[in-house]
């Protein structure tokens, strides 16, 4: 039916197609990540979610997350949210994820992790609980201010290893995370206490932020 | 494949129809008995209807097995949980049948939290003649009573009465979304989110929790149990699937609470395979176990699989059940469509699968021709006794006669619940809060 030039037109478009994939392949990610952090929001703000639901858009957040820091993406989709104000959903989203183990031990590997710190500071961590109760940091100054109040002295050198300019929401999340990336590999750190807060608990939490 | 099943045969002989459609009339369960003689429909409304298949009779040979309503009754309440202040929905997540053991007939039904066992009777025949109550029965005044009377038992009009003979609640801290009924029929089990428990019929207040997949923290959640099922026969097995794709065999003997990761079946997963929305596809949605064979079957948003046991690392077969989505499953993910939860079927001898679609469509596959076949339950298309005509839905390119584009379907008239009757080719579809039933062409 077509002629051979009709195909050949085809295939070259078919290649410009492709030649054009890749940015638009972020495009579609980055969306497909703000919708999920959307729905995840939305998620916590119901007292009780579906959890199948809420639990597959937040491996689809971590996942995509997980990628972008592969392919170094990742500062920069979230970096000017943190610029400015930080829109606190994006705050909340991102730092719960960040708690996860699998994006806190991808976010270690990472050259601006801070330097390891020994089993022993680990474990003295580990019998710190982690967030005292319902209070959650609201704002990023909050969030330095409970890490260094959690562990007095490692707030230096947790942000040792980081230029002075990376004092923004990046940084800050990586940090926590590593930090507590590393609290879970240190064995005198196992199973801290103080970890297991329920799902009710973070509902609670951000209903607090919710309302704040 | 080709959708090339010879439908002539399947003629639609029943068609019933909510003409005033609310939410709570929306079905959200449908099983037929054990016998296929019963057919009960849960809905969102925390009802129950049971319908019946009608005596053949040999005056009116097209009217042969119609399914009538038999009894309808208010299973569950909505309620409302002080503690947390949440309301608990009334909608009836699934119902199960018990082997029919004397004249009545036993069902389970269930909402997000509290099981319910529920007795079906039949009553023709009332006592009357009380001395100490009159017909009404109210006391009689001790005075008036001069003589004594032996009550009798006289004909009346047949009453079908469903009376909650256990309450099995305060279980689960997440949404039940299975139940199923042990082989050796003295225990059941119901599955929420996390956990798997194990009742016995006649204890309300226990019950043993036989898994629990629940992480010390809880943001380290990222699996749920989406779908749990007793094995027909070994009453120590029971399998259950998770939102990761993965179905689980455990044996109740090997262990008290199944916690880790035992046997279970996944096919690996595709490095290639960028796809993030191909992955929250995966999630399985049913899982049901073949009455003949040691198979199983699971539903996943795209695909049914069956599984051997035998075979850990891949399905010995897969059905496309719309394929055509594929490329849709973006968007799919934007209107939450992505986390439907379709439920398939096997047929009395585990020859052909059923299970649902968009657009008010549902799939059926023989396993053994390999043949498939896209069916419509519309009350536009479909009079009772007309004969169904296959659809197909067509992708890009020209669209023939008969055939529908992907664009053009509706994804809000989902079928999500099916039944096939347990011995003959009857079928009942739930279409939002329409229920068809379509059987074979009779002779």
């Amino acid at each position: 039916m077509f002629a051979r030039g009709l195909k050949r037109k085809y295939a070259e478009a078919q290649e410009a197609q492709e030649a054009a994939a890749v940015p638009a392949y972020g495009l579609q990610r980055q969306s497909l990540l703000d919708m999920s952090l959307v729905k995840l929001q939305l998620c916590h703000m119901l007292v009780e979610p579906n959890l199948c639901r809420s639990v597959l858009i937040a491996n689809t957040v971590r996942q995509i997350q997980e990628e972008m820091s592969q392919d170094g993406s990742w500062r920069g989709a979230v970096a000017p949210q943190a610029a400015g104000r930080a829109p606190l959903e994006r705050l909340v989203s991102t730092e719960l994820l960040c708690r996860s183990g699998t994006a806190a031990s991808e976010l270690c590997a990472r050259p601006t992790a801070p330097a390891p710190r020994g089993p022993k500071s680990g474990g003295d961590e580990g019998a710190d609980p982690r967030g005292d109760g319902g209070r959650v940091p609201t704002s990023l100054d909050q969030i330095l201010e409970t890490l260094e109040r959690r562990s007095p002295g490692s707030g230096d050198e947790l942000f040792a290893a980081v230029d002075g300019s990376y004092y923004d929401l990046d940084a800050v999340l990586t940090g926590a995370a590593a930090h507590e990336g590393l609290e879970a590999l240190s064995p005198a750190a196992a199973a801290p206490p103080g970890c297991k807060s329920d799902l009710g608990e973070r509902d609670h939490v951000v209903e607090i932020l919710v309302e704040a | 494949m080709e959708e090339d099943i010879d439908t002539r045969k399947i003629n639609n002989s029943f068609l019933r129809d909510h003409s005033y459609a609310t939410e709570a009339d929306i079905i959200s369960a449908v099983e037929f008995n054990h016998t296929g003689e019963l057919l009960a429909t849960g809905d969102k409304g925390g009802r129950v209807v049971i319908f019946q298949r009608e005596q053949e009779s040999k005056n009116q040979v097209h009217r042969r097995g119609e399914y009538n309503v038999y009894s309808t009754f208010q299973s569950h309440e909505p309620e409302f949980d002080y503690l947390k202040s949440l309301e608990i929905e009334e909608k009836i997540n699934k119902i199960r049948w018990l082997p029919q053991q004397n004249a009545a007939y036993f069902l389970l039904s269930t909402n997000d939290k509290t099981v319910k066992l529920w007795k079906v009777s039949e009553r023709d025949k009332r006592p009357e003649g009380y001395n100490l109550k009159d017909e009404e029965g109210r006391l009689r005044d001790p005075a008036t009573i001069t003589t004594l009377r032996v009550p009798v038992l006289r004909p009346m009009d047949l009453m079908v009465e469903a009376t909650p003979r256990r309450v099995f609640a305060n279980a689960h801290t997440y949404h039940i979304n299975s139940i199923s009924v042990n082989s050796d029929y003295e225990t059941y089990m119901s599955a929420d989110d996390l956990r798997i428990n194990l009742w016995n019929f006649e204890i309300t207040n226990q019950s043993f929790n036989i898994a629990d997949i629940k992480p010390a923290n809880m943001e380290e959640l990222t699996e749920v149990i989406t779908a749990a099922e007793f094995h027909p026969h070994h009453c120590n097995t029971f399998v259950y699937s998770s939102s990761k794709g993965t179905i689980r065999l455990c044996d109740m003997r090997a262990s008290a609470c199944v916690t880790g990761t035992p046997n279970f079946l996944k096919e690996p997963e595709d490095p290639s395979n960028r796809s993030f929305s191909l992955k929250l596809s995966s999630s399985i949605s049913d899982v049901k176990f073949s009455q003949q064979w040691e198979d199983i079957m699971t539903r996943d948003y795209l695909t049914v699989k069956v599984w051997d046991l035998n075979m850990e690392n891949r399905p010995i077969e897969t059905y496309q059940v719309h394929n055509y989505l594929r490329s849709k499953l973006c968007s799919l993910y934007e209107n939450d469509c992505i986390f439907d939860k379709f439920e398939c079927v096997w047929n009395g001898s585990d020859s052909v699968i059923m299970t649902g679609s968009y657009n008010n469509f549902f799939r059926m596959f023989d396993r053994n021709t390999k043949r498939d076949v896209t069916l419509e339950a519309s009350r536009e298309n479909s009079k009772p006794r007309a004969i169904l005509k296959p659809r197909k839905v067509c992708v890009g390119g020209k669209r023939r006669k008969d055939e529908i584009s992907v664009d053009s379907l509706d994804f809000s008239k989902k079928i999500l619940h099916t039944a096939w009757h347990p011995s003959e080719n009857i079928i009942a579809v739930a279409a939002t809060n329409n229920l068809y039933i379509f059987q074979d062409k009779v002779n």
